[in-house]
């Protein structure tokens, strides 16, 4: 068995791997090239050299607007859904009535896309502030907030399944030793249950952070950026770069590249200090 | 043996994946469509004239607002479009590389208003191929009541009267103190201010005191004088833009959210009586369920904004739709693309799609003035556009440095509207963005 799977390997890999280079690897470099050139098409391009990134921060304050607020609403959310998803997960381990219905309604907002998402928080949203005879493009806080509430509804029900899995993980001898040690509630669930799910508190907060960081869809539904570009995004910004100035391919290509290398690195020490929170029971 | 099977089993499965990449030598040509409006009548199109050519016409439409990405995306792939359009100027500069020479083409020769083409140089690169027109419309039945309504304070009693921003304001200010007694909720329709959705104001509207100032300087638009402007008609922005928005079914500082079809809708069930928009707004108009609005009732006037002598201002009327020909594409391609154009606006057949299924109104002579589109926005432009001793503004927006301009603009206009911005801080923000725009697409 072994050797016939080392054998083929190679056979069965290659789809893959095509595939991935294909789809990912090959985009990849192009999209590197492409941030030291000037381009339209992306096929006829003229090598510009460092340029394009020192547009990023000459032409306008955009990309460190859109860095700022992405940053603000990424600290907020991975905060938010996480607490919450945290609390549902510990209310529907607990084996009350309707466990799995509940589970599964929280669930379902994952299952909806980011756009159509969007435009439903977008009535909601405006329908509400009608009342005051204002919409979601009056303030930038009312766009953020909404992005907040957004991002949360969406979120939490998936983060709360993993954190189940993980809390379902959590030996019952060790929290029963603790109970017959006097370990008071609060003190049972900060200092066995959390240090225990610390792997699941990895992914999720991996899973948060990466994905308010790269929000698209659900920023240009919601608010489109306004009012103004106030509410947009790096992922709209850069979008927003590509497509609004002509000329500007090679620019909005750097600013991916700034995004690529700024995500990258945040979400490695973001793993690197939650890991290192983990413990073998 | 087995290993053999292996083997060709994975590459079955490798190869599969790319079948339909193979290539053909049939003669194609790949036209890029702007317009989802019609991209139903270019299958017929394309059907009619694959029986009359063999030559096969294969028309892609790139979603609303989606035409530069559509293209950009396609450009880059082996099978480019062979027909495309620009939007002017601003567009050729970015695509003038795929840009094929026009002047020796056919169709180019048949363009009435040499002027209107996208020129540098000698050459030729942009055919327009329809020209459409905007104003206000309005529905003639409002206004009727209006001017039957016994309790009107202006003595205004037909809207041929209305030549003026003087006449049309006291009209409009007067139907708003009696919207009820007129059934209506507002004059105007909603002044759709959505992101994305602004492009009436910023760049229609917008258009006008751009047009007074390049007109007043006498300044050749492709000239480089067009480098910045000093908004001197700023005033009269101002002037029909408080009007929209103080005389309009939905308060000021809820238009962040309405999009433009919001408002064809409230013009088509009878809501409001105008609302500021072009001919292709026709069918918006006719094709909302519960339409309450009579074909023969649908008209134009001019967009007035209190300029001096405005009385003999006609509605904007020209094009941001320029064909192209990608000069990438082999000589054969070019010429078989650059038939197809003198099929489509030369052959009976041809105009007969553009007539009567495109509603196109076109510029080219090979259309007699009975072969033009029937429907009514379309004649109330042509009849605009032949009206003695009326100067019809043209399209000076083609110039607008970039989308960049257009959209701050819409954003302030915003703001404008919900208040967290004065007047002079949009006009002061409209001219640095010009300069500074204009700049860096130069």
């Amino acid at each position: 068995m072994q050797k016939s799977l080392k054998k083929y390997f190679a056979i069965f890999a290659l789809p893959t791997v095509i595939a991935f280079m294909i789809a990912f690897v090959i985009p990849f470099i192009m999209g590197i090239y492409l941030s030291f050139t000037e381009f339209t098409v992306i096929t006829n391009t003229d090598f510009v050299g460092l340029e394009n990134y020192i547009k990023i921060f000459t032409v306008d304050d955009s990309f460190m607007n859109a860095l700022w607020f992405t940053t603000k609403f990424t600290i907020v959310s991975i905060v938010t859904v996480n607490v919450f998803a945290f609390g549902l997960a510990l209310m529907l381990s607990r084996g009350i009535k309707g466990t799995n219905l509940f589970r599964s309604v929280f669930f379902m907002p994952n299952l909806i896309g980011g756009i159509v998402l969007g435009y439903i928080w977008n009535l909601l949203i405006n329908g509400v502030l009608g009342i005051f005879d204002v919409d979601i493009t009056y303030k930038a806080a009312y766009g953020f907030w909404g992005l907040v509430v957004l991002t949360n509804w969406q979120m939490i029900g998936y983060m709360m399944i993993i954190y189940v899995a993980g809390l379902q993980n959590v030996p019952s001898d060790v929290l029963e030793a603790a109970n017959i040690d006097g370990a008071s509630a609060p003190q049972r669930l900060f200092k066995v249950t959390i240090p225990m799910v610390m792997p699941s508190i990895t992914i999720c907060t991996f899973l948060t952070l990466s994905s308010s960081f790269k929000l698209f869809d659900q920023n240009l539904a919601l608010t489109a950026g306004a009012p103004g570009m106030e509410t947009s995004m790096l992922a709209m910004d850069i979008y927003n770069t590509f497509y609004l100035r002509m000329g500007f391919e090679g620019v909005a290509q750097a600013k991916a590249v700034v995004f690529f290398v700024l995500v990258a690195l945040i979400a490695y020490i973001q793993l690197r200090i939650t890991r290192s929170k983990e413990v073998e029971s | 043996m087995k290993k053999i099977i292996a083997l060709v089993l994975s590459l079955v499965l490798v190869v599969g994946a790319f079948a339909g990449c193979g290539k053909s030598d049939e003669k194609v040509i790949r036209y890029l469509n702007f317009k989802p409006e019609i991209a139903e009548v270019y299958e017929e199109i394309s059907k009619a004239y694959f029986e009359a050519t063999g030559i096969k016409l294969e028309v892609e439409t790139a979603a609303s607002g989606t035409y530069e990405q559509t293209l950009k995306a396609r450009m880059a792939t082996k099978e480019m479009p062979t027909l495309f359009q620009i939007n002017g100027p601003v567009g050729y500069s970015a695509w003038s590389d795929y840009c094929a020479d026009l002047s020796d083409t056919e169709i180019y020769s048949h363009l009435s208003d040499k002027t209107l083409a996208v020129t540098s140089g000698d050459g030729v690169y942009g055919i327009p191929y329809v020209v459409e027109g905007y104003g206000i419309i309005f529905n003639d039945a409002i206004m009727d009541k209006y001017f039957a309504f016994s309790g009107r304070k202006t003595k205004i009693t037909s809207t041929e009267e209305i030549n003026n921003f003087e006449i049309l304001s006291a009209v409009v200010e007067d139907m708003q103190a009696n919207k009820d007694k007129l059934g209506i909720k507002g004059v105007f329709a909603s002044t759709a201010l959505k992101p994305g959705e602004d492009w009436r104001w910023s760049t229609h509207l917008a258009n006008l005191p751009i047009y007074y100032e390049f007109k007043e300087g006498n300044i050749n638009l492709t000239s480089d004088k067009v480098k910045d402007i000093t908004f001197s008609y700023g005033e009269n922005f101002k002037n029909i833009f408080d009007l929209y928005l103080n005389n309009s079914t939905t308060p000021s500082s809820k238009l962040g959210s309405v999009d433009g079809n919001t408002s064809m809708a409230e013009f088509a069930l009878g809501e409001c009586a105008m609302v500021q928009n072009g001919n292709w707004g026709a069918s918006q108009i006719l094709g909302v369920e519960g339409n309450t609005v009579a074909d023969s009732d649908i008209k134009f006037m001019p967009i007035y904004t209190g300029v001096e002598g405005e009385e003999s201002q006609g509605l904007c009327i020209g094009t941001e739709n320029f064909l192209c020909i990608n000069s990438q594409v082999s000589e054969e391609e070019q010429k078989l693309a650059a038939d197809f154009l003198m099929w489509l606006y030369g052959s009976e057949t041809g105009k007969d799609f553009v007539t009567n299924d495109l509603k196109f109104i076109t510029g080219f002579d090979t259309f007699s003035a009975d072969e033009q589109p029937t429907d009514v926005l379309a004649k109330e432009v042509i009849s605009w556009m032949t009206k003695p001793g009326i100067e019809t503004v043209t399209w000076d927006f083609t110039v607008f440095p970039s989308q960049i301009f257009k959209n701050n603009f819409g954003s302030s206009l915003l703001k404008y509207a919900q208040g967290s911005m004065t007047w002079e801080e949009v006009s002061e923000q409209v001219v640095a963005d010009w300069a500074k725009e204009y700049d860096l697409q130069n």
